[in-house]
């Protein structure tokens, strides 16, 4: 009986230090942290971190798809280098990210100071005005796709009834005009993103710098230079990074309406990457071109950081 | 009197009449071409902005003679279960990070916002090779568990957002009490923060909804296809497209997005501009 007691004691003595143990580390600001954000680390580790990783790898390397491929070192992106499509590609790229980025600045801002007063119907405006921004891409852009038809283009169909035209745009079928359209849907996607988040951020102006400025006898020029603009940058900044990243990564936007074409003309990073590496099968040639996104990448990344820890 | 009038015409109507006709012609288009007949559609010498005689024959080839319900259900499935992941994962981080400061706390919400900015772009290729060799090529599956990758960075970012607004005497009142940190999280946080989670999950719905380029890369039989992706490789062949057809189903499948968005619509500013502002 005694024995028995000391037995069982002996037993449960370790069982309880542990238990004691367990809860005691579940106390500990650094166990519990772990716990709660260990799905999303692992999550992010094995689908974004890897795979980012696997995609550098896969740049030096000749793999094609249904084959491991062997590491080649820098061949895949002097070959790159030296082909004509990707050097049109690059110029591509660029104009279409600083031509849409422009745009969208400019005309989203625009609207946003149209829109910062008071007036009836604020709310449905506003709702109206992210329209484009909350449905798929991929489908209004089909719908851009049928607006820019060769033969039954209803701005072609205007143009020739006011008698401005005496024939169809070829508005995909030109390589400049196929530019310009891309560009033309982007502007008209991303011009809501600018404009509700500028607005929010010309709502927490202080309006009496404005007073101020009216008894000063500020132009309306000056004060949104003075005034608007300065207070407004941290927030522009982080917007227009953000839309930089994305127009420069851009993909199926391209890919539905031209498909790179014609001649190549608006293929850009994400496009070319795509055909080469899926329909064309070279692996690694594809990733070595989207690793061409990440230095623009790494540079917005930077700009970014360096306003969100000013306003910290 | 009437100068000012003509003043606010210039500076506020005029402009924003504009703004309202580029940006919702496209609607516009898309529903008047859905329901014209064919031979209206590319007659030149009609008026193509009115429909002369009404027409569901779009809507009915798109229905029944393409796999479109089926790639609604795909968009609907995937959209749901992958929103739900990131949701679930995404509040046990944010409240992690933002609420328990542990060493290192600090760090991981730099980088969730860094693997924000990681575009798809860069991901697919090793993606695709991954998706492979785990033998889920082609399957909803493959989609259901990439997705996350891109809505967990901003949801977890959102609810940070959200978390750092609840005062931290809630939860200490409750831990002084003898409450536990998963008791507090589930009693006290979840229902402060609901209005966030709500953003957090519409965006995230829509996110999925709205993805293209690894619904292309990763799934290749027709009826696992997702709706944008199936719209545009089954029904443009070759040199023929059915215009008709397509419109309908840009239409339809803008429908739900828009419904959820006009229910939520403040939640969704909130959302787009907290995330900009945090």
């Amino acid at each position: 009986m005694h024995n028995g007691a000391t037995v069982f004691k002996d037993q449960s003595d370790p069982q309880g230090r542990t238990s004691g143990r367990l809860s005691m580390a579940l106390q500990q600001r650094g166990v519990v942290g772990v716990l709660f954000t260990a799905p999303v680390g692992i999550i992010l580790l094995l689908l974004l971190a890897y795979p980012f990783v696997l995609g550098i790898w896969l740049s030096f390397t000749d793999t094609i798809i249904g084959r491991t491929g062997h590491f080649i070192g820098l061949e895949n992106y002097f070959y790159l280098l030296f082909d004509d499509v990707f050097r049109l590609t690059t110029f591509n790229t660029l104009l279409y990210t600083v031509a849409a980025v422009f745009f969208k600045l400019v005309l989203g801002f625009a609207l946003a100071m149209v829109l910062n007063r008071d007036f009836k119907a604020k709310g449905l405006v506003r709702a109206i005005v992210l329209l484009p921004w909350i449905v798929p891409t991929a489908l209004s852009t089909i719908v851009f796709w049928w607006i820019f038809d060769s033969q039954f283009s209803c701005i072609s169909w205007v143009l020739i009834k006011m008698g401005i035209l005496s024939h169809e745009i070829d508005f995909l079928g030109n390589p400049n005009n196929a530019r310009a359209s891309v560009i033309a849907v982007n502007v008209w996607r991303g011009i809501p993103f600018f404009t509700i988040g500028l607005m929010a951020g010309l709502q927490t102006i202080n309006q009496s710098l404005y007073e101020a400025a009216d008894i000063d006898g500020a132009s309306p020029w000056v004060k949104f230079r003075k005034i608007t603009v300065p207070l407004i940058m941290p927030l522009l900044a982080v917007i227009t990074t953000f839309s930089i990243i994305w127009t420069f990564a851009d993909f199926h936007l391209i890919w539905i309406m031209t498909r790179g074409g014609p001649a190549n003309a608006t293929h850009i990073y994400g496009t070319l990457s795509y055909q080469r590496a899926i329909p064309g099968g070279h692996l690694g040639e594809g990733a070595a071109i989207s690793i061409f996104i990440f230095p623009i990448l790494l540079i917005c990344v930077l700009i970014t950081a360096k306003y969100l820890r000013r306003e910290e | 009197m009437a100068q000012r009038f003509a003043q606010k015409l210039l500076r506020f109507y005029i402009p924003l009449i504009l703004f309202l006709l580029f940006l919702l012609f496209p609607f516009y288009w898309m529903l008047v071409t859905t329901f014209k007949s064919d031979v209206e559609l590319y007659n030149l010498s009609l008026n193509p902005f009115y429909i002369y005689t009404w027409s569901l024959a779009n809507v009915k080839h798109l229905l029944f003679d393409t796999p479109f319900l089926r790639w609604l259900f795909n968009t609907f499935l995937v959209s749901v279960v992958s929103a739900f992941i990131s949701l679930a994962t995404s509040l046990l981080a944010a409240y992690g990070i933002q609420r328990i400061r542990f060493r290192g706390s600090g760090f991981m919400g730099i980088a969730i916002f860094f693997c924000y900015l990681v575009p798809p772009t860069i991901l697919f290729i090793p993606l695709a090779t991954m998706v492979f060799k785990l033998k889920i090529w082609d399957s909803l599956v493959s989609l259901s568990i990439i997705y996350p990758t891109f809505l967990i960075p901003f949801c977890t970012w959102l609810l940070m957002g959200y978390f750092k607004s609840i005062p931290k005497e809630l939860e200490e009142c409750a831990m002084m009490d003898g409450a536990s940190r998963l008791w507090v999280f589930f009693k006290v946080i979840i229902p402060l923060s609901l209005p966030g989670i709500v953003s957090a999950g519409i965006f995230a719905f829509t996110l999925s909804w709205n993805e293209y380029l690894y619904a292309l890369t990763f799934i290749s039989s027709s009826l696992k296809k997702t709706i944008s992706v199936g719209l545009v490789t089954e029904l443009v062949r070759g040199d023929v497209y059915h215009w008709g057809p397509l419109m309908a189903g840009a239409l339809l499948g803008s429908v739900p997005i828009a419904l959820i968005y006009s229910f939520f619509v403040e939640y969704y500013v909130a959302g787009m501009t907290g995330a900009l502002k945090e």
